[in-house]
């Protein structure tokens, strides 16, 4: 369903942009420097929106953050150490320009248990490149599984290799992560007794370590991803089939696997680079529930126990981190996509 | 007036007979319905009390439990057919609530051909950049995870997609005589939109419905199960999941139980969703 949603916002997407003519002789450039531009500016409003919404509350964090601990003494020490005496404005621009700098600022729960360290900056790193890690093997896996899938589905469209395909990839692609993930825990764990439940990582050890522990995390991924980014593709080469030009080549007599590779593949990459795109994206959101289910120490974990300590400091800093990378997967795809397909220069903007 | 209302007609035709005869649709019906009375008559048919702890944590099924004991020694059945009320119910209201807001916006943003239009599809654009879960966890830690936060939070996530859309189709419409035939009659704007634009638009939206129920039952159930959600001891199917992982090895059925429940639901939803689309021309495949 999620593959459905996206192509109806992409339609949408292509009808707005009435084919705008491009300003400087180097399209790519001046393609890529609006982007970023918009980027950066997503990001500000972003930020500030993520800021304000979870500072709402005046003297919301010290007082959760204490518990029963709370007098109105310790409260207002917390909310001086904090920074939360002053306005709001002033508060979300120091942050901000902490954040630029690197700085995500300091943990609430850290500075109410007199913890020696108090700074988020110096416990964002493990699990962040625990996530890319992660997330860079599922794509390396995604990318190549979305486009073989889809392309053979489609291809073969309404024969029987395409409903083995099809089939499997429908049930998978709509289902939500947690559930997979505790279906592939039962079946690998409990029944086969193959993989480990649980993927959790002593601190300072490497994913690597424990090859094991990244397979259900990864298949739980991809699960999800290939099942609904295989299906669009297969839509984007059925449809290319259906083309008059393809028609035209094959009444011209012109071989079929030229058509296939020449014609059909070539001309349905545009769309596919944006599946995957989407699907690349897509990690950003489903790391934060396969991390939990696995136990998995990495920043989607990190999001979930700032959240249910309602640390709001380390909130921010794991959810600014994953919008921006949201953000840039979003450019670099479009990138991508109109250094393949010339075509998309004019209808993009 | 007669092109509206044979464009009508003729495609809600072709609705009902395309998602009549597709047997995916079937199929989709029946699971959606079975789920659904499962979760509204459940509490009647439930053999214990949900709350209860009766039992040694993790007991394999018996006879008089026929799907064992969970991990704080409570009926797994009786807490599977507790289990869906709250959730299905804020589903229904988050969907309800998407539309409201997507279709209000939409409208206005492709009916005024004005700044506002932009203005409002830079915001549509700005909550678009930002991953689903990652609006609802921020909801959840700013404001406390109520069931209100709850449902509210997956409008916001949701209704951008619905905006879009409507504005799209609602531009398109906007454009066709017989639109302009009511403005030069002097209609007013209210009824103009009522009796000429959303009638006709009424196809994309509605095969976008299925699709976006689908994804309120996934986030919120997704929310419940990382705990950020409804809380324990209430029984909720993704929250079961999630509790119950730790006797996984003693009882199974406590986890796939559930499970089963939500996988049947959603593949329902998104057969019969896929039907509709289908149906209205909408699908390339």
């Amino acid at each position: 369903m999620k593959s459905i949603r996206n192509r109806l916002d992409f339609e949408v997407s292509l009808k707005e942009h009435p084919r705008p003519r491009w300003s400087s002789g180097r399209p790519l450039i001046t393609f890529l420097a609006r982007r970023l531009a918009s980027a950066a500016g997503t990001l500000v409003v972003v930020s500030a929106l993520l800021y304000f919404v979870t500072n709402v509350l005046p003297g919301n964090v010290a007082l959760v953050v204490l518990g029963k601990n709370a007098t109105p003494a310790r409260v207002q020490a917390l909310d001086a150490r904090l920074g939360y005496d002053h306005s709001i404005v002033v508060r979300y621009f120091d942050w901000l320009g902490g954040v630029l700098h690197g700085n995500f600022g300091q943990s609430a729960v850290a500075v109410a248990l007199h913890d020696p360290q108090t700074a988020i900056s110096s416990t964002l790193s493990s699990p962040l490149s625990n996530s890319l890690i992660l997330a860079a093997i599922a794509s390396l896996l995604l990318i190549p599984l979305t486009l073989i899938l889809g392309g053979i589905s489609g291809l073969f469209a309404g024969r029987k290799l395409d409903n083995v395909i099809s089939g499997p990839l429908l049930v998978s692609g709509g289902l939500p992560e947690f559930v997979t993930g505790s279906l592939l825990i039962l079946l690998f764990f409990n029944t086969l007794n193959l993989l480990p439940p649980i993927s959790s990582l002593s601190p300072g050890q490497s994913p690597f370590s424990e090859p094991k522990a990244l397979v259900l995390p990864v298949v739980t991924l991809l699960a999800v991803t290939v099942g609904s980014g295989a299906r669009q593709v297969r839509a984007g080469v059925v449809e290319v089939l259906r083309g008059e030009y393809v028609q035209y080549a094959r009444l011209n007599g012109v071989n079929e696997r030229r058509i296939v590779i020449w014609y059909v593949l070539r001309n349905a990459l545009a769309t596919s680079v944006q599946v995957i795109a989407q699907n690349l994206q897509y990690l950003a959101g489903g790391i934060i529930v396969v991390e939990s289910i696995f136990d998995y120490p990495g920043i989607g974990e990190y999001l979930v126990q700032a959240v249910q300590a309602r640390d709001t400091n380390k909130v921010l800093a794991a959810a600014i981190i994953l919008a921006a990378f949201y953000v840039l997967i979003n450019i670099l795809a479009d990138v991508i996509v109109v250094y393949l397909v010339p075509k998309l220069r004019t209808e993009m903007s | 007036m007669t092109t509206l209302s044979t464009d009508t007609e003729l495609s809600r035709e072709k609705f009902r007979s395309g998602v009549m005869r597709s047997p995916g649709a079937i199929i989709g019906m029946v699971f959606v319905a079975i789920v659904v009375l499962l979760a509204i008559l459940g509490p009647l048919l439930a053999p214990y009390s949900p709350i209860a702890t009766i039992g040694i944590p993790g007991q394999a099924p018996t006879a008089a439990h026929i799907l064992g004991l969970d991990f704080e020694g409570r009926d797994v059945l009786s807490r599977l057919l507790y289990g869906g009320r709250t959730t299905l119910f804020m589903c229904v209201v988050a969907t309800l609530l998407t539309y409201a807001v997507g279709l209000t916006i939409g409208l206005i943003a492709g009916y005024t051909r004005s700044f506002v239009d932009s203005l409002l599809m830079r915001m549509v654009d700005v909550f678009l950049s930002l991953p689903a879960l990652l609006v609802m966890l921020v909801m959840v830690t700013a404001l406390g995870p109520s069931q209100v936060i709850l449902i509210v939070s997956a409008a916001l996530v949701l209704f951008p997609g619905v905006a879009r859309i409507v504005r799209t189709s609602t531009l398109e419409v906007s454009r066709r005589g017989y639109v302009e035939a009511a403005i030069a009659r002097g209609e007013n704007t209210i009824s103009i939109l009522r009796r000429e634009i959303l009638p006709n638009i009424a196809g994309p939206i509605i095969a976008d419905l299925g699709l976006r129920f689908s994804w309120s039952i996934i986030l919120i159930s997704s929310v419940n199960f990382l705990g950020l959600g409804i809380s324990p001891p209430n029984p909720d199917w993704g929250l079961m999941i999630a509790e119950n992982r730790i006797i996984i090895s003693e009882n199974l059925y406590a986890v796939l139980a559930p499970s089963v429940v939500i996988a049947i639901l959603i593949l329902g939803v998104n057969l019969v969703g896929d039907a509709f689309v289908r149906s209205l021309g909408e699908s390339r495949d």
